[in-house]
């Protein structure tokens, strides 16, 4: 098996930014290492090493809608929410906000689009993380664009 | 997926990543290797280290110093090793071992430490070699042994040609000083760091007062 430092070279950067985009970045750094440690304690189970990159954004994905579960149950302070709505209607072509829509569609086309863009996952590869047919991943992607597409037209 | 240019823009906002600035990067990493510590779940911690001969990787396990990875190698060689040969939970992370060997490295290439005094895990060596290996280690500083003393000393006087080989596998260069091996002939022989990093080995213990 490869050793556990290398396999952290090679994908902790994208894992660090699939955590980023799906929990901010205050939470990102405690959720990646999570994931990491997750990983590392169940390493030695790890039969297929060509999945070894669906496996660690298996084990994110998971963390990530761990936190959103945990935090749904504390309420968002009033500046937050503003702040919110500021960075939305900001959001221009290369202005960099784009996942601040993201986080408003459902979590499966959130989810699929982090994972595709942020996680540089295949569609095979996002349908294994997820559990779902390459087929279903696709569309949760294609959705996920779609709607984005119209929340932006919806602002200019 | 239509193919649009407002798609096609979206889809390289997406994608677009600011890259991660490398001293959060190892901020995120040192957090991550002493939570994984503190869990015992790291099996070989090692660092780099930096020395007159380049960087070496410093290896532990919990019995102790395991390796001494040479600049000849790549780090990812050495790691790889060790994943197949002890265990892949590799991790670059501190301890008590690792920072003593750096510690003691740096005092004898200054010239101010004649002997190692350090727990050593022998685990990579076995048989013949590590006998080998260890009559090496009853060298003393400043002084040599050609190879078919060493061999006899490790109970095969002649297995020269053995001897040459353990020494070659020798897991902990520098410390265990199969650099103090010449050959009968009086020549230097082969060294796994490279001849001229042998010679400067012997030069720099020749030099002692």
């Amino acid at each position: 098996m490869k050793p556990f430092e290398l396999l952290i070279e090679e994908h902790g950067p994208a894992i660090l930014r699939f955590c980023a985009g799906r929990v901010g970045p205050e939470r990102a750094e405690d959720c990646f290492q999570d994931t990491m440690l997750a990983a590392l304690r169940s390493y030695g189970d790890l039969r297929d090493e060509k999945a070894v990159k669906s496996w660690l954004f298996t084990i994110a994905a998971r963390k990530t809608i761990d936190i959103h579960r945990a935090s749904a149950r504390i309420p968002v302070p009033a500046e937050e929410i503003e702040e919110e709505i500021i960075r939305r209607a900001e959001w221009q072509p290369g202005s960099g906000d784009i996942w601040s829509l993201v986080h408003e569609l459902p979590e499966k086309q959130a989810i699929a689009l982090q994972l595709r863009f942020r996680g540089g996952l295949s569609h095979r590869e996002v349908g294994e993380v997820m559990e779902i047919s390459e087929a279903a991943a696709r569309r949760n992607v294609f959705e996920g664009l779609k709607r984005l597409r119209e929340e932006r037209s919806s602002w200019l | 997926m239509s193919r649009n240019p407002e798609s096609d823009e979206l889809e390289r906002a997406l994608g677009a990543a600011d890259p991660v600035p490398a001293d959060r990067w190892n901020r995120i990493l040192s957090g991550l290797a002493e939570r994984a510590e503190a869990e015992g779940l790291i099996d070989v911690a090692y660092e780099m280290h930096d020395s007159p001969f380049g960087e070496l990787l410093i290896g532990a396990t919990s019995a102790g110093l395991v390796r001494v990875g040479l600049a000849v190698q790549s780090q990812e060689e050495i790691l790889r090793d060790l994943a197949e040969r002890v265990s892949p939970r590799v991790l670059k992370a501190s301890r008590p071992d690792i920072s003593s060997a750096r510690r003691q490295l740096d005092e004898y290439f200054a010239g101010d430490r004649h002997r190692f005094d350090l727990n050593l895990d022998w685990r990579l060596s076995s048989g013949f070699r590590r006998e080998v290996l260890e009559a090496t280690g009853h060298i003393p500083y400043g002084q040599t042994r050609t190879y078919r003393a060493v061999a006899t000393e490790a109970g095969s006087p002649n297995a020269v040609r053995a001897a040459g080989t353990a020494l070659a596998t020798n897991p902990l260069p520098i410390v265990v000083p199969c650099h103090r091996v010449l050959r009968t002939d009086g020549q230097v022989g082969a060294y796994l760091g490279g001849t001229s990093m042998k010679e400067s080995l012997l030069a720099l213990e020749g030099g002692a007062g």
